[in-house]
């Protein structure tokens, strides 16, 4: 056995160690945090290469695999195994997470400089990638689910991390909730498994679960409505890997989750953690498609993996239409992810392992790209997040836009050159192929559309055009020179003072620039001198109180956040080339077999028309987007959107996100909440109830019992004790101690006893 | 008066006044005198049947009495080194002041 594959565990321990020394930490210890985090990430990457350059032989039969377990649970007679497995499937998803990791974690550097929780971030950081590690790792449910949790925790309190923000409060509790609705089912899938093939290990040496001997058992059961127990615990375990990736209908969480700060967003709801998901499917492929009817393109057809494409389909389009109407930057990009977590689905479902998994790591690569680059934007523009205030960041920040471009146009599927374009080509191609329907070719295809229409829309608007923040953060930038000085304004607030001098909308404006608000004042037929000056005493306030140390113009981030945008950017386009058609390479290292370098493939009528197609689907996407929002472009940040002026309807429907939030509030939550209502009126009336009554009864008694203590007890105690207290005074004084008197007594007795005897005898 | 009914009344008359003196004499010395006299009486009773008894050749009688003289002696030793000790512990002797025998 090679070292890496026993040694395996310092990877995700690596991290761990790092976030545990973070967490002791008595004083927050900025450097330390940060360089720990990153080391350990740097070691873990360089370990993860390791294992890839380990992996790239051939194994006995197919691809490259090795296990390494031992016990670690005993209940009853059996045995709890732990365990890794080192295979194509671990190796590059390592090598993706740790790499990505790494980057995202210096480019936090930059971006959390400011933050004063700068080391629980850090530590929060580091025990995700642990859990991620340990997700990617595991040769056994049983540990997957462990990390699998780990991981969704550190989400949850990411996504919370400015938990003061009762939004991101909110968000984090939705993420937490909605991811949990998933992972029942694939506990609910582990417990199954367990109990069908009596292992949770994936790979075991054919006694694994995922292995042929369990699998041909548990196809020949049978279980509700006809299906395989193997189809049921794949449909189970896939609930799990729906909940974590969000597909429809458990979508809901993703979108919310970009309350967290942007690396975060960019590393565990882009690139990393929501691909876990798709990663699940990917490992317990062998599961899905147990029992399969293999098509007339080598694709296999299960139950399951229908479902898998079908699910994958419908959120792609879905996702990818509500995008078209967000205008909140990072929102867009969730929805993106969303759609293209999606499109892994599909082409898990439809072509196997392989297609899945490289449209995944090419996605982890231009998707971590993206939101950094969004991250670098909202640093630069202080923290707006809105793309209508943006526009014309170009000049401002040409570094970031150029990655920015790469990101886009790789997400977009730019042809030939972005790494998209292979990976989402793949992924068409194959459900082209597809036995089964049609249809979600169709959908891959209206949504590839929706992608690069949309992310045309959002790079239009931020990066060119004018500068549309000055409109409001000029307004009380400058406008104590235009209050006292009108002479010299510059042009760009020229229009905020036209706009706001008129006196009806002198107090909006003043309401809308100023954080204190103006109210009461009423500008009457003098209201322009009032106005102003009101204005100059309130923005000198607020000029002093809000940020002076920045300039109101976006800038460019400084290199920590920089460099990494461009090594991204660089892998956006590179990692295409393993995986084209004409040297499938990618495809041949996870299922391990052979394939040669065939130009010739890429002129083949079928992958040629298809390419051709779908090239044309990103043009006609690109043109669009270009033509609504590049060439003429909005002027003001209010003015309506180029879409919602020509169809309100749709785009009203879009931008609410299909009432999907409203739909789950009138239905599921009314049920929670009814259910907890009940549960709520059954504990305090029923069960209340019966308690109140048990301490009636209680209390009744105990009253009974005081009262025959006091009254009988203590009572008829007490009046003896008093009695013979009494008497025994009485009789003391008898006892006098005076001998004579006692004599005395004796001999009145002696005389009485004498009368006694002399008159009985004569009676 | 039969000559028994005479010695009878004597004995009686001295019981009484031995009472009395026992009784109502607050010095611890002279109530023992009291006590003697009626002891005395007693004394005399035993004779007084024994000599107009049944069978007066039999020296009952007398041999009771010498024996109840002889414990009267040795009660009127103890009794007056009860008395010493008293007065030594509660410097009286007045019965009336010597109420507890704790001390």
């Amino acid at each position: 056995m090679i070292w890496i594959v026993k040694n395996l565990w310092l990877i995700p321990a690596l991290p761990l160690l790092a976030s545990g020394i973070i967490a002791v930490n008595k004083q927050p210890q900025r450097k330390l945090a940060a360089t720990l985090a990153i080391c350990s990430m740097v070691v873990a990457f360089l370990l993860s290469l390791c294992a890839f350059a380990a992996t790239l032989g051939h194994g006995e039969h197919g691809a490259f695999r090795e296990v390494f377990g031992f016990n670690w649970i005993q209940f009853g007679g059996q045995w709890m195994d732990i365990g890794w497995v080192l295979d194509p499937l671990t190796a590059i998803m390592l090598v993706m997470v740790t790499f990505v990791s790494t980057l995202i974690f210096i480019f936090s550097v930059g971006y959390m400089a400011h933050d004063e929780n700068f080391t629980r971030f850090f530590c929060f950081l580091a025990l995700f990638a642990a859990g991620m590690l340990g997700v990617v790792i595991a040769n056994n449910l049983f540990l997957f689910f462990v990390s699998w949790e780990i991981v969704g925790l550190t989400s949850y309190l990411l996504i919370g991390f400015w938990y003061h923000k009762p939004s991101a409060a909110a968000a984090a509790k939705k993420a937490f909730i909605t991811t949990r609705i998933g992972d029942l089912g694939l506990l609910l899938g582990m417990v199954w498994l367990y109990a069908e093939t009596g292992t949770l290990n994936f790979y075991d040496h054919g006694h694994g679960c995922l292995e042929q001997s369990a699998l041909t058992m548990m196809l020949a059961h049978a279980t509700i409505g006809g299906l395989a127990v193997s189809t049921a615990i794949g449909l189970l375990v896939f609930l799990g890997a729906a909940g974590k990736s969000g597909q429809v209908p458990l979508h809901v969480w993703l979108p919310d989750a970009m309350e967290g700060p942007t690396p975060v967003s960019a590393l565990i709801h882009a690139a990393t953690m929501v691909a876990a998901g798709v990663f699940l499917v990917a490992r317990v492929y062998p599961l899905m498609s147990a029992g399969a009817i293999i098509g007339e393109h080598g694709v296999p057809v299960t139950t399951a993996l229908t479902v898998v494409t079908w699910v994958g389909a419908l959120t792609a389009i879905f996702a990818a239409s509500i995008a078209v109407a967000q205008n909140d930057i990072k929102r867009i990009l969730a929805y993106s992810t969303v759609s293209q977590l999606g499109y892994m689905m599909m082409g898990l479902g439809v072509g196997g392992v392989a297609v899945g998994m490289f449209h995944l790591i090419t996605h982890a690569f231009f998707k971590a790209l993206l939101f950094l680059g969004s991250g670098s934007v909202i640093h630069g523009c202080h923290e707006e997040q809105d793309i209508r205030k943006m526009g014309g960041l170009k000049k401002f920040m040409p570094l970031t836009f150029a990655t920015y471009a790469v990101g886009m146009l790789a997400l977009a599927g730019f042809p030939l050159f972005f790494s998209g374009f292979w990976s989402k080509d793949e992924i068409l191609h194959s459900a082209h192929n597809w036995p089964v329907s049609h249809i979600p070719f169709l959908l891959g295809c209206t949504g590839a559309l929706f992608t690069a229409f949309y992310m045309t829309r959002q790079v239009a608007l931020v990066f060119f055009g004018s500068y549309r923040g000055h409109g409001e953060a000029s307004a009380h930038g400058h406008l104590i020179s235009t209050g006292l000085q009108p002479g010299v304004e510059s042009p760009a607030n020229a229009q905020a003072v036209s706009t706001a001098f008129p006196a009806d909308k002198a107090a909006e404006a003043a309401e809308m620039s100023s954080p204190l608000r103006v109210t009461g004042l009423k500008p009457g037929a003098n209201g322009k001198e009032q106005v102003s000056q009101s204005y100059a005493g309130h923005s000198a306030h607020s000029h002093s109180s809000e940020s002076s140390s920045h300039s109101h113009t976006p800038h460019e981030s400084p290199a920590v956040m920089t460099v990494p945008l461009i090594i991204l950017a660089g892998f956006a386009i590179l990692l295409g080339f393993v995986g084209t058609p004409a040297w499938p390479w990618f495809d041949g290292y996870l299922t391990g077999e052979e394939f040669k370098f065939d130009f010739s493939k890429l002129t083949e009528p079928g992958t040629l028309g298809l390419m051709l197609a779908s090239a044309a689907i990103v043009f006609t996407g690109l043109g669009l987007g270009w033509f609504l929002y590049g060439k003429r472009q909005r002027k003001t940040a209010d003015e309506k959107d180029v879409l919602e002026a020509a169809q309100p309807a749709i785009y009203k429907l879009l931008e609410n996100k299909y009432y999907v939030d409203e739909f789950y509030e009138a239905t599921v939550i009314r049920f929670n909440a009814f259910a907890a209502w009940f549960c709520d009126f059954a504990d305090k009336w029923i069960f209340g109830g019966a308690v109140l009554i048990v301490s009636y009864v209680t209390l009744a008694l105990a009253w009974l019992y005081k009262f025959m203590d006091e009254y009988l007890v203590n009572l008829g105690f007490d009046t003896g004790c008093e009695s013979l207290r009494e008497s025994g005074g009485a009789l003391s004084k008898l006892h006098a101690g005076r001998v004579q008197t006692y004599l005395r007594v004796i001999g009145v007795a002696l005389v009485a006893l004498i009368i006694f005897l002399i008159w009985g005898r004569k009676a | 008066m039969t000559p028994l009914q005479g010695c009878l009344l004597v004995s009686a008359l001295l019981f009484a006044i031995g009472f009395a003196g026992a009784v109502t004499r607050r010095h611890a010395i002279l109530a023992l005198v009291g006590i003697e006299l009626m002891l005395n009486a007693a004394n005399l009773n035993f004779i007084a049947f024994w000599r107009y008894g049944a069978h007066p050749e039999a020296l009952t009688g007398v041999m009771f009495v010498i024996f109840s003289i002889a414990i009267a002696a040795a009660e009127a030793a103890v009794g007056l080194a009860l008395i010493i000790a008293i007065y030594r512990h509660y410097k009286t002797s007045n019965l009336d002041e010597v109420k507890e025998l704790k001390g």
